[in-house]
């Protein structure tokens, strides 16, 4: 049987990164085949090569048994390759049907295509896919789902017999993950092949005919998905055996800690991202956020680490009132915070990690005495942190912003808990990184918890939130649609909350909440 | 001169007309400029390649009106329009390099822009000129048959020289150009989300190139039409600010071609205004009661009332003044 796409060889190096390593890979017509890797493995860089987006230093690509060179998208769209990225392409303040003919060759140049005709060719598409989407609304007023499916119609007007996914389900509630594979068994029935990226196990499992594994840049094995189960591939996209459930003790929850009252609070636009927000958090338990990104976690985010103020409501730690108080003095009130962009907010990145690793206490004895800075003090603190955390750095002087993803994240934990806090808001800990570093954050949060710290954890991975969490807030459109304990938490039911949907049960739970 | 002459009707239709003509050089310099930022690329230089544009402009009327083109004054001002647009292209190719390619500080190269261009212009005038106040023959007013003899309109609106209607045809054109064929789409969408018009095929760089050379294009032509239409002449320093007040303006007119007349007839009107104020008090009094540089001022102070009542930084291209690279990871 011959291969619609065949990569053959493929070196790609970056400054300081191979990303790929001598990668042969290849699309038979009318299958799905899933490239499964960690971040950083080197997936997404194969596909932009396939795609044109990025040139590669060695190895040859033949498309229907030709061999072609792309000089840039255009050449890969012609030859019917259609790129769906993990952030959408889309320009936000463009209709469906002007994103649609961008950059294609108009009928009537140089005036644009009749949009009105545009769009009965776009319902014709979507009719045969099932890719229901309104060809004259403007992006951003489109759901997230639905700019995904404006971003499939791309590729498919464009005649794309080839679709290359990358990562397309992070974004999607349960539901619409469910609806999404549909529509991908829609179209290869049809004739196209696919080639879906991810680090998703089930779903990989679920979709694909094929997978292939890379790590570190290199192919591992190729397997067809009926020979293999999830056990398998993890082990071989992380090079070594994972037990992806841990044993974790209930959770034994004392007072109350930290108490958001009736909060709100807009968004950088000024309109309201957070509208009466209420909960509690206790110590020794995790209180699990979740929702789909978006949906005013990071304002609720900022607003109780001090760096958003609210318009109304109060935050309440240990009985005092810290409402709208400034980050420094949030944090005297011994909230720790792991935010969001740990590069950006977590860390000063162009800061040593000593520098880094004392930051909230720098102005404070020991680590400045008479107003000068004591860097003996300083490096012992931070030579002991990093070692008692396993920091991987060739030296505590090295700046911070230089370290991995999951070092980074093992240098603000540290610094963190040094700071004994009594409340730690951990916000996606575990984004971006590999399942290792995941590991080893998911035991800390546990530990932590079980010393009888007040978690409050964000979240968009529900398997994460699943996995910690001892009760659920799940957060829409800036409200908290209802919140459940762990063992009532049926994974149907909070996938409906994430999408606004929201069952009776629920409600009288949250109202209970509010009360005690 | 007393006040009640200030109200007459002739005065002003006088006012009105010295106020349009005067906003035209602005005018063009905003529709660039438009078209400029469209792509995503903030060019402030548009001071120093006015200044450019206009001294171009005028060297080339005033060698030609002097020289080959003796018997045809008139054509020599339309060369020397060309000029001002050609020359114009030029400073844009730098701020392009400088930008694009360089991907430095748009604020800087901007700034740079303008000292180069001043001082380039300046430059310019004194070794070509020996002899200063040097004028040149202008432009023949045409009455549009019937529609100029329309009551106060008829005389502001249709008894103006070409470049007043070209202009006008100009603001269509740009209109019809960003919102009505394919490289406009392209243009605004480098500016909006230049990662997606990369992936749909369209080059970043030279879709921003080529705003960046047309809309200084544009710039060059404004700065030619201030010298060589409304003025007849070059002085240091001639541009006066209008290249800062069309980038105010282009924010006034939220990047839409037909909002930018508005915002440049505010300014022209209160630049002709200040002319006139100042006339008729020197006629009446002798000596001004207000000084004149507080009149002078007037089109300026209005340029930023106007902006105060009109927030519209949401409506700029989402990555105005952001470089692109694309094989960044």
């Amino acid at each position: 049987m011959g291969s619609i796409v065949e990569m053959q060889g493929i070196i790609k190096s970056f400054p300081g990164v191979t990303a790929n390593a001598g990668v042969d890979f290849d699309l038979k017509k009318g299958e799905i085949h899933s490239l499964l890797g960690e971040n950083g493995a080197g997936k997404t860089t194969l596909m932009n090569i396939l795609y044109g987006l990025y040139k590669q230093d060695a190895g040859t690509i033949s498309i229907n048994g030709e061999q072609v060179n792309f000089m840039n998208p255009s050449d890969a769209i012609a030859h019917g390759l259609g790129m769906v990225h993990q952030h959408f392409m889309l320009v936000q303040r463009f209709s469906v049907a002007e994103n649609i003919i961008l950059g294609q060759k108009s009928s009537r140049e140089p005036r644009i295509d009749d949009l009105n005709l545009i769009g009965k060719k776009l319902t014709e598409i979507s009719d045969l896919y099932g890719l229901k989407v309104n060809p004259h609304a403007i992006i951003w007023t489109l759901s997230v789902g639905e700019q995904q499916r404006v971003e499939i119609l791309k590729a498919l007007y464009r005649g794309a017999q080839i679709l290359i996914l990358d990562e397309p389900t992070a974004v999607l509630t349960p539901q619409e993950v469910k609806e999404f594979l549909e529509i991908l068994k829609r179209l290869t029935s049809e004739g196209k092949s696919i080639i879906f990226i991810s680090h998703k196990l089930s779903e990989v499992m679920e979709i694909s005919d094929r997978i292939s594994i890379l790590r570190d840049g290199k192919k591992i094995e190729t397997v067809f998905a009926k020979d293999t189960n999830e056990r398998d591939l993890a082990r071989m996209m992380v090079g070594r055996e994972v037990n992806t459930n841990f044993e974790k003790k209930v959770a034994e929850p004392h007072e109350v800690r930290l108490q958001v009252e009736h909060l709100c609070a807009n968004n950088n636009r000024g309109l309201e991202a957070l509208h009466d927000v209420s909960f509690d958090v206790r110590a020794g338990e995790i209180l699990g956020i979740a929702g789909v990104a978006g949906n005013g976690q990071n304002e609720l985010e900022e607003v109780l680490s001090g760096l958003r103020k609210s318009t109304s409501g109060k935050k309440i730690v240990c009985g005092k009132d810290i409402t709208n108080m400034p980050p420094h003095k949030v944090g005297i009130a011994r909230v720790a915070h792991i935010p969001t962009d740990r590069y950006k907010t977590g860390l000063i990145s162009d800061f040593m990690i000593s520098e880094n690793a004392v930051l909230q206490r720098i102005d404070r004895e020991p680590f400045t005495k008479h107003g000068s800075l004591q860097w003996k003090k300083i490096n012992e603190e931070a030579t002991s942190l990093v070692k008692r955390f396993g920091v991987k750095t060739p030296s505590i002087k090295t700046k911070a912003g230089k370290l991995s993803g999951g070092n980074a994240q093992k240098l603000i934990l540290a610094r963190e808990l040094a700071r004994d806090p009594y409340v730690l808001i951990a916000a996606q800990p575990t984004r971006g990184l590999d399942i290792s570093a995941i590991e080893y954050v998911h035991h800390a949060l546990i530990e932590q918890r079980d010393l009888g710290m007040a978690i409050l954890l964000f979240s968009t991975e529900l398997t994460e939130i699943l996995s910690l969490s001892d009760r659920i807030a799940v957060i829409y459109e800036g409200r908290i649609i209802g919140i459940i304990n762990r063992e009532d938490a049926d994974i149907l039911e909070i996938g409906l909350m994430m999408a606004g949907i929201k069952r009776p049960s629920s409600t009288l739970e949250q109202t209970g909440v509010i009360e005690s | 001169m007393d006040i009640n002459q200030v109200l007459s009707a002739s005065f002003f239709i006088a006012l009105v007309t010295a106020g349009i003509r005067l906003s035209i050089p602005v005018l063009v310099t905003v529709l660039g400029e438009i078209i400029t930022e469209s792509a995503g690329v903030m060019n402030l230089g548009l001071e120093g390649i006015m200044a450019v544009g206009g001294v171009v402009g005028f060297l080339t009327a005033f060698n030609l009106q002097g020289g080959s083109l003796h018997s045809s004054p008139q054509l020599a001002i339309y060369f020397a329009l060309i000029a001002g647009f050609v020359a114009g292209m030029g400073m844009g190719l730098i701020m392009a390099f400088l930008s694009v390619t360089l991907r430095a500080d748009q604020t800087v190269c901007g700034v740079t822009i303008v000292l180069l261009g001043v001082s380039l212009s300046n430059y310019l005038y004194r070794q070509a000129m020996n002899t200063l106040a040097e004028s040149l023959v202008s432009l023949t007013i045409y009455k549009i048959p019937y529609l100029h003899k329309i009551p106060i309109l008829g005389p502001i609106l249709f008894e103006q020289n070409l470049v007043f209607y070209l202009v006008i045809v100009l603001v269509l054109v740009v209109h019809f150009f960003l919102f009505k064929t394919r490289r406009g789409l392209e243009i605004r969408s480098v500016g909006e989300n230049p990662a997606a018009a990369a992936t749909s095929g369209i080059s970043v760089e030279k879709t921003r190139y080529l705003a960046t050379i047309v809309g200084s294009g544009l710039t060059g032509l404004g700065g030619a039409i201030l010298t060589v239409v409304q003025l007849g002449l070059f002085r240091e320093n001639i541009i006066a600010g209008r290249g800062w007040v069309a980038v105010a303006l282009v924010i006034f007119s939220r990047w839409r071609p037909k909002n930018a007349v508005i915002g440049a007839l505010v300014f022209g009107l209160a630049d002709s205004l200040q002319y006139r104020i100042q006339a008729v008090t020197q006629v009446t009094y002798g000596k001004n009661t207000v000084p004149y540089e507080f009149l002078l001022m007037l089109p300026y102070l209005l340029t930023i009332g106007v902006l105060l009542f009109r927030n519209s930084s949401s409506d700029a291209p989402a990555t105005l003044g952001e470089p692109y690279v694309q094989d960044a990871r």
